[in-house]
């Protein structure tokens, strides 16, 4: 479904990302890890279309999305969040459920300047809609507060239901589980499974091994900007390299 | 005795006449103000800082009056035009301005209303320095009160729409609103040129009551002041903009008494306002304090 060839990412004269390759197939949820620094986020931002990548390519669904503007990356089928929260925070929950939704409003300015039979039905079905997202979320009660009200945790969660509100087929997720108490984690978890069994592919950036364990099932590895190991989540947590760059290298047995 | 009652009722039509007579430039301006803050109200609600609407207004003055004098059009086709002329400028140098961003776009827009005064200082047709003289009185309190209605109207409708809350998303966070699939870039040049419109056919509405207009009406001075309406009535929502021109259109008149000072109090009440009341005076601080006051502790914060 989605494919990076050979991309690479300097940021004036410094390497972030050196030859990173991978593949995410229709239907999975894919985990990227790697401890900070190693350029998971960069990833993110190449791919929706933040940043262009120094060389390399990403094929989308057998288009070539690189070097895309990120409405165009949103149109195609890409959506994301932040890791550092960014959710509309003067609007309330439904109106940020809306702004993802804009491309399926269909009526002219004539029936807005007029309030129009047309746009009041569509605004109201869209509303109704916008609730639906809202539920998956398990958010509904809140629809009408400021999104700037909301913990850290409902932030991300938000920001998970607006992205899906722009209809993607490719989810990325960067950290979601941040900030997050147990409960809530496993909550996320329960819900971005949910979110899959929907049929949306995911890709998930996570520093929390029980969520990537949990319900990723197939794992990316990244460290100092390269893929360093990929396979599945049993696989992974056996392989040496990616102990070693979790922990240090062992300097007694090296 | 009959003769005296005549008299007080026609005392009281007097005063009236006097009044709107001594005050009527005053009030026209209040709407004209009014809509200029309106103007770059829609520009600011998606985050941009343009100060190209008086250039915009002069556009739409200039087009509009002559239309009128020389071709004899009616007024209400004349007034459009002057909307639709700036409007149609501001498409065009909207889409390589919008891509700047914060005090970038404030410079361009800058420069831009610099070309624009220029260009009518040297014109033949704008009359140059001297500007229009004899532009006919048409505008009446009505065609005012109309037009600003229908513009508040517009505004209103904006709100809880598609378009509204794009801008409004592009206000908060552009690159969130660009992953969420908005070609923010359009939406930004959309907004530009309805300011520019509304501008315009405020600029017309102008020229026809004030009888002469000239380029130095539509320079960097009234570039500012314009945006001083809307920061000191505060951007969150319409009200605001309306509250900051109107405030400080009638201000000089009631220190009039102040002679050459009266101008330092505008500028006084500004820094009061930006000091104490950062977001405008149409803010929910204002709302909490008024409540406070009303509440009895009256003190601000
Ligand atoms: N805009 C930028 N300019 C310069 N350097 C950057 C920029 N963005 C990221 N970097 C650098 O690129 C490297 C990778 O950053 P990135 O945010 O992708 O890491 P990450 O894997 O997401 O880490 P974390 O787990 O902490 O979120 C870091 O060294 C960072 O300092
Ligand atoms: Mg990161």
């Amino acid at each position: 479904m989605l494919k990076l060839e050979n991309i690479a990412k300097d940021f004036g004269g410094l390497r972030v990302l050196n030859g990173v390759s991978f593949e995410i197939s229709e239907g999975q949820i894919f985990g990227l890890i790697g401890p900070n620094g190693a350029g998971k986020t960069t990833v993110f931002n190449i791919i929706s279309g933040l940043l262009k990548p120094s060389s390399g390519r990403i094929i989308f669904n057998k288009s070539d999305i690189t070097n895309q503007p990120p409405h165009v990356v949103t149109e195609q089928g890409i959506s994301r969040t932040f890791q550092n929260i960014r959710v509309f925070e003067d609007m309330s929950l439904l109106e940020n459920i809306l702004v993802g939704m804009h491309r399926l409003f269909s009526y002219s300015s004539v029936s807005m300047f007029f309030d129009l039979p047309k746009k009041k039905k569509e605004e109201k079905q869209l509303r109704e809609k916008a609730m639906d997202i809202l539920s998956i979320v398990h958010l509904t009660e809140k629809a009408d507060l400021k999104a700037g009200g909301l913990s850290y945790g409902e932030q991300r969660k938000l920001e998970l239901a607006r992205a899906l509100a722009t209809e993607p087929k490719l989810l990325l997720i960067d950290e979601p589980a941040a900030g997050m108490n147990p409960a809530e984690t496993e909550e996320l978890m329960n819900e971005i499974k949910l979110i899959n069994k929907n049929g949306y592919t995911i890709c998930l950036i996570e520093h929390d091994m029980k969520v990537i364990m949990g319900i990723c099932g197939y794992v990316a590895v990244m460290n100092f900007g390269e893929i360093i190991a990929e396979g599945s989540p049993e696989e992974i947590r056996k392989e040496k390299l990616v102990i070693e760059a979790y922990l240090g290298k062992d300097e007694k047995s090296a | 005795m009959e003769k005296f009652q005549r008299g007080k009722g026609n005392g009281l039509t007097d005063l009236i006449t006097s009044f709107w007579q001594t005050y009527n430039t005053l009030i026209y301006t209040i709407f004209v103000h009014g809509m200029l803050a309106l103007s770059i109200y829609i520009t600011l609600a998606c985050g941009q800082l343009s100060l190209g609407n008086a250039a915009f207004m002069g556009i739409g003055a200039y087009t509009s009056a002559l239309l009128t004098m020389k071709m004899n059009a009616p007024f209400g086709l004349s007034l459009i035009a002057g909307g639709m002329m700036p409007a149609a400028v501001a498409l065009i140098i909207g889409i390589p301005t919008l891509r700047l961003s914060g005090v970038y776009l404030a410079m361009a827009t800058l420069g831009f209303g610099e070309v624009v005064r220029v260009a009518f200082l040297n014109m033949s047709i704008t009359g140059g320095s001297l500007g229009l003289n004899g532009v006919p009185l048409k505008t009446e309190l009505w065609h005012l009160v109309l037009v600003i209605g229908i513009f508040i109207y517009f505004f209103i409708r904006l709100r809880d729409s598609r378009f509204g809350r794009i801008l409004e998303a592009i206000n908060e966070d552009e690159v969130v609103a660009s992953v969420m699939g908005i070609k923010t870039t359009y939406f930004k040049v959309w907004a530009f040129t309805i300011g520019a419109f509304i501008a315009g056919v405020a600029g017309g509405l102008n020229a026809h009551f004030t009888f002469f207009i000239s380029p130095r009406e539509y320079g960097f001075e009234p570039a500012v002041d314009i945006l001083t309406f809307a920061i000191l009535g505060g951007t969150r929502t319409l009200w605001g903009p309306l509250a900051g021109s109107t405030v400080l259109t009638t201000l000089p008149e009631l220190f009039r008494f102040l002679g050459p000072y009266r101008l330092a109090v505008n500028g006084l009440i500004l820094l009061l306002v930006v000091l104490y009341l950062p977001n405008g005076i149409v803010s929910k601080e204002t709302f909490k304090n008024i409540k406070k006051i009303f509440n009895g502790s009256g003190c601000l914060n």
